[in-house]
């Protein structure tokens, strides 16, 4: 059974550690903060001017000027700051994030990512994607394992980049894959999946982890 | 005390600052924190070939939206103008140039015109298509852009309260772009919803000091749209 969208959130939240300065991104990535674990201490990161980001309000209590950067209403925590743009992304780009969760059209075996453009289609820009996976210290990637049948992991991007060689770890609803110095390696696998629709599904080359625990 | 910098309105405030082909920055992330009705105030000027540099780019009827309805606007400068059809529609009949730039080169360019600053290398975009045609430089073995300090004619912005001299503070998340907008243009102008007396704001809690405003514009009504209203259920 591959994993749920939730389930998929739910493993990337597996990747936090306590006192972690988190960014998530739009879709898939946004579903991380429903699984943070009791206890755990996670300041999340919203791109335009926010640090210590709550939840959504309660009915009523929406404020148009406490918006995150999918510019939706949310709330204070007692340790929220504020702060500019350009302090906004020294956080970013001067590596104070530890970790940015976000989503990919595709990603390359060497660790190239391409999300924020597709050539022919109306482009809506790369809002702040191009800095995070430039400046936070480990980028994970959340995303469906193909797209209309075709595997989104590959040997090289054909999509325009968002960064070269950024990303460090995979997450599919198939499966974890950790991306360093020799390539793409398989860490973690859904219940049920095997080996072999793994390799009919991903074009990039992959080694698979001894420690895995495969379906029979 | 201090000169003038109060005017009775957006009209006013804009009046000798605008003319075609001029370059104006403009705060505000989405529909928050934007300077609504000095943007329609230029809307009103007529101004036209604008060169108009801000994160988004409205929503259709909002915004910088209605600078873009009114055909006003040659080229956005922006990260992102994903919830705006009009300007979709301009720019895929070749009327509208957009210029993207990643949000955090975007905000630093800013801060780096506001500062004196023409240019700084960053790692923002190595090895994208944001690169090509740009110097690059490598720093301890890694590969850096060098991007431009940036700078315009005019900057409208919006603030939660001012003081007479033009010392600003802003409220939550609508500071945004602002304070680093006011602090890179040739003409400063900041609608606030609330301007109070001298000694009224703490010094220590002022964001923007008023070196950077020249102009004023109390607003007599504020009105802030949501763009994505979500809530959670009440247990």
């Amino acid at each position: 059974m591959p994993w749920t969208r939730d389930q998929m959130a739910a493993r990337a939240a597996r990747e936090l550690r306590d006192g972690f300065y988190v960014n998530l991104g739009i879709g898939i990535p946004t579903l991380v903060a429903n699984h943070i674990l009791e206890g755990m201490s996670i300041q999340l990161h919203s791109e335009n001017g926010m640090l210590g980001m709550g939840p959504f309000p309660f009915e009523g209590e929406e404020d148009p000027d406490l918006i995150n950067a999918g510019k939706q209403t949310v709330t204070e925590v007692p340790t929220t700051s504020f702060f500019d743009s350009a302090a906004s992304f020294a956080m970013v780009r001067g590596g104070h994030i530890d970790i940015s969760i976000l989503g990919a059209l595709e990603v390359a075996e060497n660790g190239d990512l391409a999300n924020w453009m597709i050539p022919g289609k109306m482009v809506k820009g790369m809002g702040g994607a191009m800095d995070l996976v430039a400046g936070v210290k480990r980028v994970v990637v959340l995303m469906e394992h193909t797209a209309g049948g075709k595997p989104k992991l590959l040997k090289r991007c054909s999509l325009p980049l968002t960064g070269a060689g950024v990303v460090d770890m995979v997450i599919t609803d198939l499966g974890v894959f950790e991306i360093g110095e020799a390539g793409l390696r398989l860490v973690d696998i859904a219940p049920d999946v095997t080996l072999e629709e793994i390799r009919s599904k991903t074009e990039a080359g992959f080694t698979v982890s001894a420690e895995l625990k495969l379906a029979a | 005390m201090a000169v003038n910098k109060i005017y009775p309105n957006a009209q006013a405030a804009l009046t000798g600052l605008l003319r075609d082909d001029m370059v104006i920055m403009s705060g505000g992330f989405g529909l928050c924190g934007i300077p609504g009705s000095l943007i329609v105030a230029i809307r009103d000027s007529g101004v036209t070939g604008l060169t108009i540099i801000s994160n988004n780019a409205g929503i259709d009827d909002v915004g910088l939206g209605v600078l873009l309805q009114s055909r006003q606007v040659r080229k956005m400068v922006s990260s992102y103008v994903g919830e705006n059809a009009t300007f979709a529609q301009q720019y895929l009949a070749g009327e509208l140039e957009i210029e993207f730039n990643p949000q955090g080169t975007l905000a630093e360019r800013i801060r780096a015109g506001g500062a004196g600053i023409p240019g700084f290398y960053t790692a923002t975009g190595a090895g994208t298509q944001i690169a090509e045609g740009k110097e690059t430089k490598e720093f301890d073995g890694r590969t850096y852009v060098l991007e431009r300090g940036l700078r315009a004619d005019l900057a409208v912005v919006h603030a939660w309260k001012a003081d007479r001299e033009g010392n600003l503070i802003y409220r939550k998340t609508a500071r945004n772009f602002n304070p680093i907008m006011a602090t890179a243009a040739d003409e400063v102008v900041a609608e606030v919803e609330d301007l109070v007396d001298y000694g009224q704001i703490d010094p220590d809690h002022i964001i923007t000091p008023g070196i950077f405003v020249n102009r004023i514009v109390p607003l007599e009504t504020v009105d802030k749209r949501i763009e994505q209203r979500t809530v959670r259920k009440r247990y």
